[in-house]
């Protein structure tokens, strides 16, 4: 034992590795939660005078822009890949999918896997120039893209294809086998969980593995991480590339759920919520994309129904409370909190 | 032919130029396979330019590297962790936010294959190769007794665990040749002792030829099997540590007398 040993942090208290107890129960509920919504929301006494169908609905929202959220951590949290585009993916996903069903009837629940192989191949071909750039200059990038693509829609040659500025309509899906038990918009949260679902359980398997930890690498020191033998030029236009896919299949989701795109629904916009979900959620952590979901579809509600006049202020106030209560976003604060309650009870 | 004596890398007329500086000049050397060998020098001598052109960091005007008689410069850069050149950095290269164990894993990258898809559905292949790299990982936490700090982030720790880090960062993947950039440097008196021996292990152990950048002379000459030293970019003594210690050009060299 050398002098500098005695002075060196005590051992670790926590335990790597996800708490699939925990993670059970709380997708267990999830799942209940059409169910108990028509039972509890009454309970409540008005507190929330929302209809379980709407509410139900914008669960739905929440849990799909929680994979769109999830995806941009992929790149931006996780490999250190700053983008402000992440809109244009989403929008590619849900063009894709009212595409496929609008011209030729394919069934939605193929859409979805379609969209993410076809947000994939634009993610990675993006991805391969977008790597001579770095930081603030990537950023700008995906920016050009985000501010393109909505305009790209309404294009009147392909005006055909895409329905140019009034999008396309499509019909919203009854749910399967002609089950009477559960209405349209129980079976989109349905459909929506068990996507999410798979999602997330694939993030975590890719995460944890020799290629999550050559992208944290990359993000934390590239030179050494390619003199490891990292290849740089693979593994950062592949997060792209998975990145891209998962916001892809959330904006196919989002198209089926809303049975309706158009251009304007993917402005810049949409993009800054992504980041603004990513930051709040907590970059780097899986769990982070569910409470960055959450921000983002429930905050500007909120907002709007405290000041009518000035929703946007008040959003700003929530961010900025935000920022500074939780400075390593939700998930962040949550396992403070934890390793807090652990530590009391020894 | 005696194996002891094989030159497992090969440096010939090597130059570097930045700009009108040559960091390097014509600079030559065998590193034989099983030795220890010392790279000394004055700051600026140029012992981390040549150190970042055998890891292709840096591109070299003139000259061949071979590395078991192969050309370094057809080796794309994360290609030559596979040759089996590992390496550390004179100022720490760690991943922070990773644990010790996830550092050290990275290092072993190179020796892993399982692609993008068997990974995000963590096929048995994963699990498998996962398994035996954590257990290759923790035993060399073990062998540079970084074990009460495994799962700690690297970033939190001090300067002589995050030196120990890299160095097993750099073993895992069973290198032949491993380049050490002053893994002295900000060490006190008794870990230098403790690196002296671990070195000795690294080469005795685990069988690896070493490759040393060091100021510290005692410790460079009482481990080292042969000692290179450079001086503004050209070499000025190869030889036994006591023949590089009383060359009359090393002296100047330090000592700045002419």
């Amino acid at each position: 034992m050398t002098t500098s040993e005695a002075t060196a942090p005590a051992a670790p208290v926590a335990k790597k590795g996800p708490n699939a107890i925990g993670i059970t129960i709380f997708v267990l509920l999830l799942f209940a939660l059409p169910l108990l919504l028509p039972v509890v929301l009454p309970l409540l006494g008005g507190i929330i005078t929302l209809k379980p169908n709407f509410m139900i609905f914008q669960l739905t929202l929440v849990i799909i822009y929680a994979i769109a959220i999830l995806g941009l951590n992929i790149v931006t949290g996780y490999n250190g890949q700053f983008s402000l585009g992440h809109g244009a993916f989403y929008a590619i996903g849900a063009y894709t999918a009212a595409i496929l069903m609008d011209k030729l009837d394919c069934p939605y629940w193929l859409t979805i896997p379609i969209s993410g192989v076809v947000c994939l191949v634009v993610g990675f071909l993006f991805g391969l120039p977008a790597l001579r750039l770095q930081g603030h200059y990537l950023a700008l990038a995906t920016f050009a893209l985000a501010l393109a693509v909505p305009q790209l829609l309404k294009y009147n040659h392909i005006e055909w294809l895409t329905g140019g500025v009034q999008g396309i309509v499509i019909i919203k899906p009854d749910p399967p086998f002609g089950i009477k038990a559960i209405n349209a918009d129980q079976w989109l949260y349905y459909l929506a969980l068990v996507v999410a679902c798979i999602m997330f359980w694939l993030a975590i398997n890719l995460i944890r593995g020799r290629l999550g930890r050559a992208m944290i690498a990359i993000r934390d020191h590239p030179i050494a991480a390619e003199v490891m033998g990292i290849n740089l030029t693979v593994v950062k236009s592949m997060a792209f590339g998975i990145s891209a896919a998962y916001t892809g299949v959330a904006g196919a989701l989002g198209a089926i759920a809303i049975a309706f795109v158009a251009p304007d629904s993917f402005t810049i916009f949409l993009s800054i919520s992504f980041l603004v979900g990513l930051v709040i959620g907590g970059l780097a952590s899986i769990s982070g994309a569910i409470y960055g979901g959450i921000f983002i579809q429930f905050i500007p509600n909120v907002a709007d129904a405290i000041s009518k006049a000035a929703p946007w202020a008040i959003y700003g106030l929530f961010l900025i409370a935000a920022v500074y209560v939780m400075p390593t976003g939700a998930a962040g604060l949550i396992k403070q909190w934890q390793a807090k309650r652990r530590a009391a009870k020894q | 032919m005696n194996g002891a004596q094989e030159a497992l890398l090969s440096v010939r007329g090597v130059s570097v130029r930045f700009g009108g500086i040559r960091a390097l000049d014509g600079v030559s050397f065998d590193v034989e396979k099983g030795r220890i060998v010392g790279l000394i020098g004055p700051n600026g001598a140029g012992k981390t330019t040549l150190f970042n052109c055998l890891s292709r960091l840096y591109e070299f005007q003139e000259g061949e590297i071979r590395y078991e008689g192969r050309s370094l410069v057809e080796v794309p850069r994360h290609g030559i962790a596979s040759l089996g050149i590992g390496r550390t950095f004179q100022n720490l290269a760690l991943f922070r936010t990773m644990s010790v164990v996830e550092n050290v894993m990275v290092g072993g990258h190179c020796r892993t294959s399982t692609g993008y898809i068997a990974n995000m559905l963590r096929l048995p292949s994963v699990k498998a190769e996962e398994a035996q790299l954590r257990a290759k990982a923790e035993e060399l936490v073990r062998f540079l007794r970084l074990e009460h700090v495994a799962e700690l982030p690297v970033g939190g720790l001090p300067f002589g665990y995050q030196k120990r880090v890299e160095l097993g960062r750099g073993l895992i993947s069973d290198p032949k040749l491993l380049l050490l950039d002053e893994p002295a440097a900000g060490l006190n008196h008794e870990e230098l002792d403790d690196l002296g021996r671990t070195i000795m292990d690294i080469r005795d152990r685990l069988g690896v030829t070493v490759l040393l950048v060091e100021h510290h002379m005692s410790l460079v000459m009482s481990i080292s099997d042969k000692v290179v030293a450079l001086d503004f970019g050209q070499k000025i003594a190869e030889g036994t540590p006591a023949e590089v210690q009383n060359h009359p050009d090393v002296i100047r060299a330090y000592l700045g007398t002419g």
